[in-house]
């Protein structure tokens, strides 16, 4: 049987808004994947040991505060110093159109604005996620 | 002719066409839907008649504005003696920059100001605290001690303002620094008016910028309730949200049952701790949200004034009928906002600040069409402000007290919206209350459940939203966004180190020590907080210390 794709789904900084990161994780989770979901107010750091730890294929970063560019690139750098730059990083939440190049220069596999069909994220992770 | 024959009357009229003219269309044009829902799950019937209010008793359902239940609304002559206030919620970047745009909004009218805070001092950090690394100034302005309070409300006297703070976690230092600014410009606290948001309950459910664990915030909360009542008295101590709620992804009846059951936490906490319900219950104040389904939001409006004059006089036996009035302040709906095709945001802000207005709000913020995108521009501010002042000066409305009242769709589906959200507080009163169902993830698990039931309805375009998943157009990126300098943060990182450079070290720490001995005991926090704020102890300062007594909730992450 072939293996169930695991995301963890992870809320960066400051941002309590998690209604997104809840739907996405329970769309992903009903499309067949493991989903862990880690709460609010996590730092880069916390988000890597935890995908590092729970072996999983991707992470989806929320976030609607504005800190994405702070906050995104540093999950992907710390990945790759952590030689687990194989995990594919996504991002959603309110990103103006003008910093998406910016994030996926940065490492950033793609990035999911407001009004994004929950289909899309599931055909995406299918696609992009090697097993 | 007697009502019960008029009564039957009608109805055999309406079997009559039900079984004619009605059934003729039907065979051959179908109606677009099997059912049509609310929300709520409340059914819309095809049409409503005298039938559906059978049991509307006028006195006792309606009354009169200005009286019990208020159903019709809070004052005697609303709008017609005083328009709503006309607050619109705002800050950025430093506080320089935020008192500029301030004024600007007085300027073009507005009538109240609201206090956007960023993250780090919603959650209690200084701007150079490692976890505010790029959060600082984006979401709000950046706070960090009674020194940027007073830029941000430089040249602005605050006995002719009302203010609204959007603050919670650490709302008491937040309204020592106010007080500290009106000390300064000689303002007697008497004068002052305002609101603090102040409702903790509601951002361990939904908004996410709690610090404390819920016995130590519900103790803060009521030294807020108790200071207020004896020293600022036209203070408005708390304003019991539902819009995060909502925002949160809530049903309209999830919304009012869920901030009726917070705000009911509130007052058991503080008639508890030995206050008198009559002495601070005057102050409560409320804040909803105004959604799209423009006659469920009105009737969300009038059912919730009706349920919490209930519950204050038969609950709590209050007797002022300051106490048993729910006065409220609207925010249209962010999350009904869409990034695709922003210019149609202006029409469903209308819409729903329309709804606010016909649901008797006391003050009212309404969105701008960019706001999925980034923070807005002047410009986009100035169209939502400009949408209120259409509604209060040119549509009429604002003229008759509750103009819907009466119809027989509106007075049914309020009703049924009461029932609804009686039966949610009915449930959460057998678990113990709000902060055992907020303990427990209840509250939680219904709204993401209502969320997740949102999406799917989008996503099956059983609900249309339009320029989302239907009507949409290739359209280019939009230009002319506000962006946020990084720099904020440096920049406040700087002068936070001057402030401790200048300030005397030894005093702030003198009331830094004495504030966590009086933290450990159960005295009133207020004074302390006060002093240690005009001593210029920082924000971070304060809460570290308070950390130290009361610990940090942990919330349990359920999906």
């Amino acid at each position: 049987m072939e293996k169930k794709i695991r995301v963890l789904i992870a809320k960066p900084g400051l941002d309590g808004h998690d209604r997104g990161a809840k739907v996405i994780a329970r769309a992903l989770r009903d499309a067949g994947m493991e989903v862990i979901y880690t709460g609010l107010r996590r730092t880069p750091e916390q988000i890597v040991t935890a995908a590092i730890q729970e072996d999983v294929d991707a992470v989806g970063l929320s976030c609607l505060s504005g800190a994405h560019n702070h906050l995104f690139p540093r999950v992907v750098e710390l990945l790759r110093e952590r030689q687990a730059d194989d995990i594919v990083v996504i991002g959603g939440g309110v990103i103006p159109d003008a910093d998406i190049p910016g994030l996926k220069e940065a490492g950033v596999k793609e990035i999911f604005t407001p009004g994004t069909s929950t289909e899309d994220v599931v055909a995406f992770l299918k696609t992009h996620v090697g097993r | 002719m007697c009502p019960d024959e008029r009564l039957q009357e009608i109805r055999s009229k309406r079997e009559e066409w039900e079984q004619t003219t009605l059934h003729r269309v039907l065979n051959r044009y179908p109606e677009r839907k099997a059912v049509f829902t609310k929300s709520s799950g409340i059914e819309t019937k095809r049409v409503y008649t005298p039938e559906d209010v059978v049991e509307l008793d006028y006195n006792r359902d309606l009354g009169f504005p200005g009286q019990y239940p208020y159903t019709r609304g809070v004052q005697p002559t609303m709008y017609r003696g005083r328009l709503w206030t006309m607050r619109q919620y705002a800050g950025f970047a430093t506080a320089e920059e935020s008192n500029q745009r301030y004024k600007y909004l007085l300027e073009q009218g507005q009538t109240g100001l609201s206090v956007a805070f960023d993250l780090p001092t919603q959650i209690g950090y200084d701007s150079d605290h490692e976890l505010a690394a790029g959060e600082v100034g984006k979401v709000g302005v950046a706070i960090d001690s009674l020194a940027d309070m007073e830029i941000l409300f430089d040249g602005i006297p605050l006995d002719k303002v009302s203010t609204s703070m959007t603050i919670n976690a650490p709302a008491s230092i937040l309204l020592a620094m106010y007080l500290g600014v009106a000390a300064k410009q000689g303002v007697p606290f008497n004068k002052l008016s305002g609101t603090i948001q102040n409702d903790i309950l509601k951002e361990y459910v939904a908004r996410g910028t709690y610090i404390f664990p819920p016995a130590p915030s519900m103790r803060l909360i009521t030294n807020i309730f108790e200071f207020c009542s004896q020293n600022v008295p036209n203070w408005n101590t708390i304003s019991i949200s539902g819009y995060h709620i909502r925002e949160a992804g809530s049903t309209a009846a999830q919304e009012i049952a869920f901030t009726l059951s917070n705000g009911i936490a509130y007052v058991q906490a503080a008639v508890g701790a030995g206050l008198d319900v009559d002495d601070f219950a005057p102050r409560l104040s409320f804040f909803f949200n105004s959604h799209t389904d423009f006659f469920e939001e009105i009737a969300k409006f009038r059912a919730a004034r009706r349920l919490w004059a209930k519950i204050m006089r038969e609950r709590f036996g209050a007797k002022k009928e300051k106490s048993l009035m729910l006065r409220f302040h609207t925010q249209t709906a962010g999350s009904t906002l869409t990034a695709q095709q922003p210019d149609n945001n202006v029409v469903r802000v209308a819409l729903q600040a329309l709804a606010a207005v016909l649901g008797g709000t006391q003050s009212l913020h309404t969105n701008s069409r960019d706001e999925a995108l980034a923070l807005p521009t002047e410009e986009s501010v100035r169209i939502a402000l400009r949408t209120q002042q259409i509604i209060a000066y040119e549509s009429g409305v604002a003229d008759t007290i509750d103009p819907l009242a009466g119809s027989y769709y509106v007075e049914s589906l309020t009703n049924a919206l009461q029932q609804k959200a009686e039966e949610y507080i009915a449930r959460i009163d057998e678990m113990g209350g709000a902060v055992k169902a907020v303990e427990n993830g209840y509250m939680q698990r219904e709204i993401q459940d209502a969320a997740y039931e949102y999406q799917r309805s989008v996503e099956s375009k059983e609900r249309i939203v339009v320029g989302v998943n239907q009507f949409q157009i290739e359209e280019p990126a939009p230009e002319g966004l506000l962006m946020v300098d990084p720099a904020v943060g440096e920049l406040q990182a700087k002068k936070l180190a001057a402030l401790k450079e200048r300030r005397d070290n030894l005093a702030v720490a003198n009331v830094l020590d004495e504030l966590e001995q009086a933290a450990r005991g159960d005295a009133n926090l207020m004074p302390v907080i006060l002093r240690a704020v005009q001593s210029y102890a920082t924000l971070g300062e304060i809460c570290d210390r308070l950390r130290n007594v009361f610990g940090e909730y942990v919330a349990h992450d359920l999906l």
